[in-house]
């Protein structure tokens, strides 16, 4: 649902890069959503060409990374990975964890045009 | 995090810089929050509120499970303490401020249209037809809906997410991301447990325990006055945090937020 407002601010922040290093526009845009970020990609990937239309990123590819879920536990130190709603320790199945990775929600990186596209040949 | 020298480059995270690229194009890290626009919005949010002493409360839940009930027993209970103000989100209508104002107390209603969720700019705009001096205690109530007001920082302190009873007790199972960000769990409407064989409190606290998440969860009914107490001796010592960390330019996060840092320090 919120997804939109997601890729919005996608598409301002992939413009800042594009000023930011002056270049034409973007190809390729990498970003790292963890399952507990709340955003569903394909979503996201749905409501980006929304978002990106006009825009010096209307073109390129959206990819996203995998962020698995990575809980540390702070009773018997182990790191393991969890599920969605089970963010126990995978050794002692204690509930005292911390999220190491999987709440990201990233701009991780962007590829940018920086020469004039070759012309077409004839 | 810095954009401009590579300091955000960590061992963990170069390989993803340094990707070699098509001839004519470049890749460029930026590994920035994606929200972070909202979250800078949140923090200058936070900012006000700190200048001021102001402790700030977002209420998040399903619709119909309660918060505007809350608030109005809330308000009441504490009209003769503090000076609170609410903020309320909606897709549509003013009912909900004009009962907060029936209460006597200053409300402003956002009516979002058809946005399913708050965000800090919303709440910034909000925030210019109030008037904040002399407030203690700032509730916002978002709009009931257990997903999207969970990714959006608005500046809150805190978070506050009520379950009723008539919901069902896995709702932290199937909604964690919403769960996992609670910095205390109400469930409510608990007059009504008499008469629901199937909702039991236990169960529902231990789910969230399964989200990792070591929140105060408290039984009450706004309705009937049942369990106030405990809810409303939580606001006095929430209250006397904020107050201390303030006194040394302190503030505080709500339990979960977007963490472009965090990822920073824990892939190495």
């Amino acid at each position: 649902m919120h997804e939109l407002a997601v890729a919005q601010a996608l598409v301002e922040q992939v413009d800042a890069v594009i000023d930011q290093h002056q270049a034409g526009r973007a190809i390729l845009i990498r970003v790292r959503i963890g399952p507990l970020a709340g955003v569903v990609p394909d979503l996201l990937a749905t409501a980006f060409p929304l978002a990106a239309a006009g825009s010096r990123m209307e073109h390129a590819e959206l990819e996203f990374t995998h962020a698995p879920i990575r809980v540390h536990c702070q009773t018997c130190g182990a790191e393991t990975e969890a599920a969605m709603n089970r963010l126990l320790c995978g050794a002692c199945g204690d509930w005292h964890t911390r999220i190491l990775s999987g709440n990201e929600l990233l701009l991780e990186s962007v590829e940018l045009e920086t020469a004039p596209a070759l012309p077409l040949e004839t | 995090m810095c954009d401009t020298c590579g300091c955000n480059l960590t061992p963990g995270n170069q390989h993803l810089a340094f990707k070699p690229v098509a001839k004519g194009a470049t890749a460029v890290s930026v590994l920035k929050g994606l929200l972070a626009k909202n979250d800078d919005q949140a923090g200058h949010n936070r900012a006000h509120f700190d200048q001021r002493g102001i402790l700030a409360i977002n209420l998040m839940s399903s619709p119909g499970s309660g918060k505007t009930a809350l608030l109005e027993a809330t308000l009441t209970a504490l009209k003769d303490e503090f000076t609170c103000a609410v903020i309320e989100g909606d897709l549509e209508t003013e009912n909900d401020a004009e009962r907060i104002r029936a209460k006597g107390v200053q409300a402003h209603q956002i009516v979002t249209g058809t946005a399913c969720h708050l965000d800090a700019h919303l709440v910034h705009d909000a925030l210019h037809h109030m008037t904040l001096d002399g407030v203690d205690i700032l509730f916002i109530e978002n709009v009931g809906n257990l997903v999207c007001p969970a990714s959006f920082d608005l500046g809150q302190h805190l978070n506050v997410t009520l379950l009723s009873v008539t919901e069902g007790d896995d709702k932290p199972a199937k909604y964690p991301v919403m769960f996992r960000a609670a910095d205390a769990m109400l469930l409510t409407k608990t007059d009504l447990l008499a008469v629901l064989d199937d909702f039991d409190p236990d169960q529902a606290e231990t789910h969230l325990r399964n989200l990792a998440n070591p929140a105060p969860v408290m039984r009450l009914s706004a309705r009937k006055g049942m369990g106030m107490d405990a809810w409303l001796t939580w606001l006095h010592e929430q209250l006397a945090a904020q107050r201390a960390r303030v006194a040394i330019g302190q503030s505080r996060r709500p339990a979960i937020q977007s963490d472009g840092m965090k990822y920073h320090s824990v892939t190495a």
